[in-house]
């Protein structure tokens, strides 16, 4: 098949991401500057987020059968292009003090961004690993990226080697997975999938084993339990720009993929399926609550918290089949929107606090914030409050479009998980709250003023957005709904 | 549009009370004051208001129409009554925080005009979505009322209280979407308007759950035994004003919910539950009764004692007939004032004299003269003297319980006696017999001064007025309560052909 001009257009943003940093690493070899490199990366993936955003109103391609450019594609390539821009800016002031090479981080950020854009705009399988390889691939060297710094405090090469070989052995069982049911099937594409299911191929044989190993691999990529052993200890020991581009984007970008293939394999016709997410939803929701209950460290409690949250949106997929996707696939769609702002808010005050030679992430650092620096608390509080699920935040509208897809799927079961996850997960949210508005101790490693004029408008931003989106959501509703009937 | 206006200065008031802070240190106290006198200047407007249909006022505008949920916000005669109680309550409870909090005062005053926004949003939000908005709203100020100025334990209560209201909230949450999900299913568009949903016909197995959930969720806050564990601890370690808001007004809004939402919406399902919730109510009533008469801590003392009362409020819903609800919301407001009363009376003494503790208190009368006498007073209110507020209500709820079941009734009338029995042994612990200043000065023992005076005052006239012209408060509520009653007879007549 040959690729027109005109087949150009819808792929524009992914083309600009490219661009930028193919851009971004002549920069470096031409001359090295920190800030010409970041100010590189954060304006071509604001153009690239403006461009898919103006795009949404018309693109509706199949360009080449391995990319799909719709208004959901484009919705979250918005999403994570923005995403990645605000990691950038957080970035900056975060390894400005770093006594090794900086640029290449952004090269880095920059192919870890092409690879979420594809898996965003894929719906075939080599789409689907093409990206996702990009993503790691980029990933496990951003974890790893201090490791030749004398100050760096973590462990970032031990996190990146976890993080590779888990990884790679997830890749094995997806790429498996894939193979069986490219055996049943004989096709690659998402939606032939499930017109074969209706002939002979699928259901028989091993393509239902096939569809469990592609579950399994994809569970390993969102951590959820019980393959989440990884994520604990590489979201403590990588840096945290690194941490909070794999909490957000690297999550998001896998569950997009996972919606689609749900939705257009009809995968959740075979019972096996539903059960093996219903134990991946109730397990994720448990382990992840109870686990963040122990931990002292601030990374460590969010990346269990992300092991739950990702329970949480499991249970919306499964409701997509029973409740033949009204609400459900719109619930989806909005708590990754919301799951990314409220995490990325929450990663970017510990970001502002911290920078590359010190890392301000346990909880006993926080102890007075809240007299120290009222406004990074606030921040905070907001951000954590809305990971609760508490009014006047997105995080509350999210928990909302959970609930219903639950209930118009009668999935009861999983709703009291989603409850009794969401009332454990209060206690350590609100430990940290309390940590904060306790008065300020004698020796607190906190920092008087903290964060950069870039970190501070990147948390304005985000509050902005919790905050509208939690009190008046209608228009992202709306556009929501009409993404979502074209999956 | 008033009832907006109601909420939104409050919100203004809050943000402006906390950045005043900024100016002066003092600023804080004269704002909120100011915003509450603004608030309740707009309530007597309300009064006057001419009813349209059954609605004083009524603003319904389209908000999240994916789902059908409008920003539906509407009182009545007995959303007005509540109305006034938190706005009189909110200006009784700056008035016990003037002098004790003097740390952060301005964030302090910021969560109490915001719960307080919470709390006029459920009494008037008549869309099930925004109303759950304002039930979880009012919580998280309260949470940093209870977590940042209360006692030695304010951690273990603070969210003790916000875990308990929360997840029982989430239940329900379901229930509430269970009602939209079924709306959309017999009428094929998603409404959360309580208009629409009093149509749904909810029959069938599910009603009974989901009922429930909403039993759960409003008899947590009421409380009622089983769900009563927080109350205690929350009640002694937040400060004055934070148990008064909380006695007086938080309890309220699950009575209110139970009144609004739980029957009405459920009348079948509610009907075959009444004997198990008046049965509670009973044990309710006994059961905190004797405990509270095991406690020295005072606050606790008094934190069961509300429980106990309460019991009198769930009692009068579930015989659902008007004598019963007209009980209810008496007690409802009469509650509200006694007990704020004694909460304030408590953390008066706590201010003075650093400990809750009963034991090591006695012979305080000829020290404190005015403060022994309006104790004696609020108590004997509290224990239902007629002639005042509290024995209107429990009066007409026990007799309307009477024709519903008898049984139960009579064992609750007990509870009458036991409330004498612990009210007046709290007045002997504290203020008869040897005087006893264990740990602390005996110069900080001083008397009510002018302030807590006039606050007092303002509440003995109060609970004076319901006990001796309840009509006035009746008259107020009993359309909206005639309305709910005819609302659920007729489903009940549908439902029995």
């Amino acid at each position: 098949m040959n690729i027109t001009l005109a087949d150009l257009i819808p792929l524009q943003p992914l083309l600009i991401v490219t661009g930028t940093a193919v851009v971004t690493m002549l920069a470096v070899a031409l001359k090295r500057s920190h800030g010409l490199t970041a100010g590189i990366t954060v304006l071509g993936l604001l153009v690239a987020t403006m461009v898919a955003a103006e795009l949404m109103a018309t693109a509706n391609d199949q360009v080449t059968p391995l990319l799909i450019v719709d208004q959901y594609s484009l919705f979250f390539t918005v999403v994570v292009c923005a995403a990645a821009m605000f990691i950038t800016i957080l970035s900056y002031s975060y390894l400005a003090p770093l006594d090794d090479d900086k640029e290449e981080f952004y090269l880095l950020l920059g192919i870890a961004t092409i690879g979420a854009v594809v898996m965003v705009s894929s719906n075939h399988f080599v789409s689907t690993v093409l990206g996702l390889e990009t993503l790691s691939m980029s990933l496990y060297g951003m974890v790893a990226y201090p490791v030749h710094s004398a100050k760096a405090v973590k462990f970032p090469l031990e996190a990146s080697v976890k993080y590779l070989v888990l990884s790679a052995a997830a890749s094995g069982l997806l790429l498996f997975g894939m193979a069986l049911v490219y055996a049943q099937t004989g096709t690659l594409a998402f939606a032939d999938i499930a017109s074969s299911a209706a002939t002979a191929g699928m259901g028989t044989g091993f393509s239902v084993i096939g569809l469990l190993l592609i579950s399994v691999g994809m569970a390993f990529k969102l951590s959820l339990a019980p393959f989440h052993m990884w994520t604990p200890d590489v979201y403590e020991g990588a840096p945290l720009p690194a941490t909070s581009y794999l909490a957000t984007i690297g999550k998001a970008a896998m569950f997009v993929v996972l919606l689609r293939f749900v939705v257009a394999s009809n995968a959740l016709a075979f019972e096996s399926v539903v059960a093996v997410f219903s134990l991946l939803a109730v397990a994720s929701i448990l382990a992840g609550n109870l686990l963040a209950l122990l931990q002292e460290n601030l990374k460590r409690i969010l990346a269990y918290s992300s092991i739950a949250h990702m329970g949480y949106l499991l249970i919306a997929i499964i409701a997509s089949y029973d409740a033949e996707g009204a609400v459900s696939v719109e619930a989806v769609s909005f708590y990754l929107l919301a799951y990314v702002i409220m995490s990325l808010g929450a990663f970017a005050v510990v970001a502002a606090l911290s920078s590359s030679d010190s890392e301000v992430d346990r909880v006993a650092d926080y102890q007075g914030l809240f007299w120290r620096a009222p406004w990074l608390a606030a921040v905070f509080t907001a951000m954590l409050l809305s990971l609760a699920g508490i009014p006047l935040t997105v995080g509350f509208i999210g928990k909302f479009y959970l609930f219903f897809a639950g209930v118009e799927a009668s999935l009861w079961l999983l709703l009291a998980a989603l409850v009794l996850g969401s009332g454990i997960g209060l206690y350590y949210y609100l430990r940290i709250v309390y940590k904060m508005i306790l008065p300020v101790p004698d020796s607190s490693a906190l920092p008087n003023s903290a964060g950069s004029l870039g970190s501070h408008s990147v948390l304005a931003l985000l509050l902005l957005l919790l905050i509208v989106l939690g009190v008046y959501p209608a228009p992202v509703m709306a556009i929501i709904e009409s993404i979502s009937t074209l999956i | 549009m008033i009832l907006v206006a109601l909420i939104a200065i409050l919100f203004v008031g809050g943000l402006l009370a906390w950045a005043s802070e900024r100016i002066n240190p003092a600023l804080p106290k004269y704002l909120a004051l100011l915003t509450i006198l603004l608030d309740l200047l707009l309530m007597t407007q309300l009064l006057q208001a001419e009813p349209d249909g059954a609605w004083l006022a009524l603003i319904d505008v389209e908000w999240l129409p994916r789902f059908g949920i409008g920003f539906f916000l509407a009182a009545d005669g007995l959303s007005t009554l509540l109305l006034l109680l938190t706005g009189f309550l909110g200006l009784m409870a700056i008035g016990s925080a003037w002098e004790e909090i003097k740390e952060r005062s301005g964030f302090f005053y910021f969560n109490l005009l915001w719960t307080l926004a919470g709390v006029l949003g459920v009494f008037t939000a008549l869309d099930l979505f925004l109303f759950f908005f304002f039930w979880e709203v009012m919580l998280i100020p309260m949470y940093f009322i209870i977590a940042i100025w209360g006692h030695e334990n304010k951690n273990y209560a603070a969210m003790k209280f916000f875990i308990f209201t929360q997840v029982t909230g989430m239940l329900m949450l379901i229930s509430i979407l269970v009602l939209a999900y079924f709306h959309y299913v017999q009428f094929g568009a998603f409404s959360f308007d309580y208009r629409d949903l009093l149509n749904v016909s909810t029959s069938g197995r599910l009603e009974f759950w989901v009922m429930l959930g909403f039993f759960i969720g409003f008899t947590t806050k009421l409380p009622s035994v089983p769900f009563h564990s927080w109350l205690p601890d929350a009640h002694s370690q937040a400060p004055t004003a934070g148990s008064v808001i909380l006695a007086g007004v938080l309890l309220k809004t699950g009575a209110y919910g139970l009144i609004r939402f739980a029957v009405p919406l459920f009348p079948e399902a509610s009907l075959a539950f009444a004997p198990v919730a008046m049965a509670l109510a009973a044990f309710s009533i006994l059961y905190c009764a004797k405990v509270a008469f095991a406690q020295t801590d005072i606050k606790r003392l008094i934190a069961y004692t509300s429980v106990s009362h309460m019991g009198f409020v769930t009692l009068g819903v579930y015989a659902w007939n008007e004598q019963a609800l007209q009980g209810a919301v008496m007690t409802m407001l009469a509650h509200g004032l006694s007990a704020a009363a004694l909460f304030m009376l408590a953390g008066g003494l706590q201010y003075r004299i650093h400990t809750r503790n009963m034991p090591d208190m006695g012979g305080f009368w000829p020290r404190v003269p005015r403060m022994a006498t309006v104790a004696v007073f609020f108590s004997i209110a509290a224990l239902g003297m007629p002639g005042l507020g509290n024995f209107i209500g429990e009066f007409l709820a026990l007799l309307g319980a009477f024709k519903a079941n008898i049984p139960f009734t009579v064992l609750a009338t007990c509870g009458v006696i036991f409330a004498a029995v612990y009210s007046l042994w709290v007045i002997q612990k504290v203020f008869h017999g040897e005087f006893r200043n264990e740990g602390f000065e005996e110069s900080s023992l001083a008397d009510l001064n002018r302030r807590e005076m006039v606050y007092f005052a303002a509440m003995m006239i109060g609970l004076v007025w319901m006990g001796m012209y309840p009509q006035s408060f009746l008259d107020l509520s009993a359309g909206s309560l005639n309305n709910l009653l005819a609302g659920t007879q007729e489903l009940l007549a549908l439902a029995q052909e």
